[in-house]
């Protein structure tokens, strides 16, 4: 059910690089973890509802106005490279 | 009873009559907890940080204050948080190297409660990386060990707060708990520790780990104390839409421990294979013990239960593999020096900054919500969902409370279960299906297997925190268990090395 291409996939969506042993790790943790879940694919769910919360909640808004809240320079206090008033990053529009 | 007991051993109700009638001082009661920290810190590392002086300084606040007319209610009480609950320019790594150095520009809203209730913040207790596990081995600063025995894990996610107030170093602490991560550390340390409802406690500030789950929760000594601490965090909070406008009751004063007539369901599958024979023992005992006390018991049945597990373990990682996109090498924490693009920066960043079982929980969630297996794993869990919250409903019907054990075993070696996750998941098997059901469960001391103490589960309706607070301070005002402390704690001199017994 879980072969390297898989892996690989979802390290990629996961934004995360793997060395050739934690892939080789995963592939097999995973795959048993998985495999321990199989008893779900057994059970006929079709009449429920899926429940996204623990309990039944709706939206909340608050009115439209605005509050104090963290300065430029507190929000940037923790950016590892930050730059007028900016978070810094490598250029993203440089090919792959 | 030999040499006086240390402050550092009494709870916040007692640590209240000393300062009410002058026999004892915050800054005395903090200077014992710091003592008592720097002694024992070295065996078991339940903190990843302390600040000795911000607590002398709000201690000293307190001197001549606490225990008067109109002090707040934790006036003068030492109390640890949890390192994954934000307190203003103290470290928050949540047990991550992912998070080394950053320091929140604001406090959780639980924080400023205790700020305002009077608390004495000591520190940030050890935790599993992002909550993420059952031992705090996961932690990347290093596993805590269990007072009752530094060869085994204190439990988790919440171990460091669990071992701090099982061995005198914090009167009070703050965990948090998303598939069991309070109760099974409570369990696994001799102490009282109790899961709110979801939604009863505000989770602002809480760093996230699988929303919908995660609740903030109190660990101490006694029920009274747990019931007073849940007190002062509970409540709406306009910066959480997800916490409750359900009135607070008076948790601490509305106990009064009378159990006659109240139904107690014994959860059928909660002991089934796997429950250690000694566990079970403890727990059938002590379902006893509440029947003597004019409780009526009888078995129910939740068929789901055993589907809670894999349900969860698809639920929390997708949620968590969502949550810890943040984590990425821009706006805080950890940066790879090696990237040239901005894919790169990300992938390597989060490579370096995440223990392996953070890595394996976002590939599960991740994969659980890719395309073409969305419906087949995430669909179908939150449809496994529906039916557990149904079933718990309708038992909580019948009866008032459901009663099992907390987990499996008693505290496990360090190392025994780490190489195999799914061993380490399954401690959580009785503690899961009562976060996907959303209400409140408490683990409570209900005897010792060879030296290790056991905990018993009361869980109860949403919103029904009295009702188990009340059921677990009955059970404790008629057992010794909770008045047992780990050997390594008292005497107060405790050289480090010293072996635990019961």
């Amino acid at each position: 059910m879980i072969d390297d291409r898989t892996v690989a996939h979802v390290a990629r969506l996961s934004r995360l690089e793997l060395t050739d042993q934690e892939r080789e790790r995963f592939r097999a943790q995973l795959g048993d973890i998985l495999a321990h879940f199989q008893s779900l694919l057994a059970l006929d769910l079709a009449a429920e509802a899926p429940a996204e919360h623990a309990t039944a909640i709706t939206n909340v808004l608050r009115d439209d106005t605005v509050r104090p809240c963290l300065t430029v320079d507190e929000a940037l206090a923790n950016a590892p490279a930050s730059e007028d008033g900016f978070f810094v990053v490598p250029p993203v529009i440089e090919g792959e | 009873m030999g040499a006086p007991r240390s402050l550092a051993d009494c709870t916040a109700g007692e640590l209240r009559r000393l300062y009410a009638a002058g026999e004892a001082s915050p800054s005395e009661a903090a200077r014992a907890v710091l003592d008592r920290i720097a002694a024992l810190e070295p065996t078991l590392h339940a903190y990843l940080h302390v600040d000795c002086e911000a607590a002398l300084r709000d201690a000293a606040r307190w001197d001549g204050r606490a225990g008067m007319e109109g002090a707040p209610p934790l006036a003068g009480i030492p109390l640890a948080l949890k390192d994954n609950i934000c307190a203003r320019g103290w470290p928050a790594t949540a047990g991550s190297r992912i998070l080394d150095g950053f320091r929140p520009p604001y406090d959780a809203t639980v924080t400023a409660r205790l700020r305002e209730a009077g608390a004495i913040l000591l520190g940030k207790t050890n935790c599993d990386e992002f909550a993420f596990g059952s031992s705090t081995e996961n932690s990347g600063y290093g596993p805590t060990r269990n007072p009752w025995d530094p060869m085994r894990v204190p439990g988790g996610s919440s171990g460091g707060s669990a071992a701090a107030v099982a061995a005198g170093e914090a009167t009070l602490a703050l965990g948090s708990d998303t598939g069991g991560s309070i109760r099974e550390p409570g369990s696994f340390c001799g102490v009282v520790a109790l899961k709110p409802t979801y939604g009863r406690v505000s989770r602002y500030g809480l760093i996230a780990f699988a929303s919908s789950l995660d609740q903030i929760g109190p660990f101490a000594r006694d029920v009274r104390d747990a019931a007073l601490l849940l007190g002062v965090i509970a409540g709406r909070d306009s910066a959480d839409s997800t916490s409750a406008p359900e009135p607070v009751p008076p948790y601490a004063e509305a106990l009064t421990g009378e159990v006659r007539g109240l139904r107690i369901g014994i959860v059928k599958e909660f002991f089934g294979e796997g429950l250690a024979p000694a566990v079970a023992g403890a727990v059938r005992a002590a379902a006893g013990v509440l029947e003597g006390l004019g409780a009526v018991c009888d078995e129910v049945s939740l068929p789901h239960a055993v589907y809670a597990l894999p349900a969860y373990y698809i639920i929390a990682p997708a949620e968590a593999s969502s949550n810890l996109a943040r984590y990425a090498g821009v706006q805080y924490g950890h940066r790879t020096a090696h990237a040239h693009d901005l894919y790169a920066l990300y992938a390597r960043t989060r490579r370096e900054g995440f223990g392996a079982e953070v890595k394996r929980r976002i590939m599960l969630g991740t994969f659980a919500l890719s395309s073409g297996y969305y419906d087949a794993y995430y669909l179908r869990a939150q449809r496994v969902r529906s039916v557990i919250r149904r079933e718990f409903t309708q038992a909580l019907e019948r009866f008032d409370l459901l009663l099992g054990p907390v987990a499996p075993t008693p505290a496990f070696l360090l190392g025994e279960k780490i190489e195999d996750p799914f061993q380490m998941y399954l401690s959580d098997i009785y503690t899961i299906p009562v976060n996907l059901a959303g209400v409140p469960g408490i683990s409570v001391p209900c005897g010792f297997v060879n030296g290790l103490p056991v905990g018993l589960q009361l869980i109860g309706r949403a919103f029904g925190e009295a009702t188990v607070l009340n059921a677990a301070f009955a059970f404790e005002q008629a057992t010794p268990h909770h008045t047992a402390r780990p050997a390594l704690a008292a005497p107060p001199r405790a050289d480090g090395g010293a072996q635990a017994r019961a």
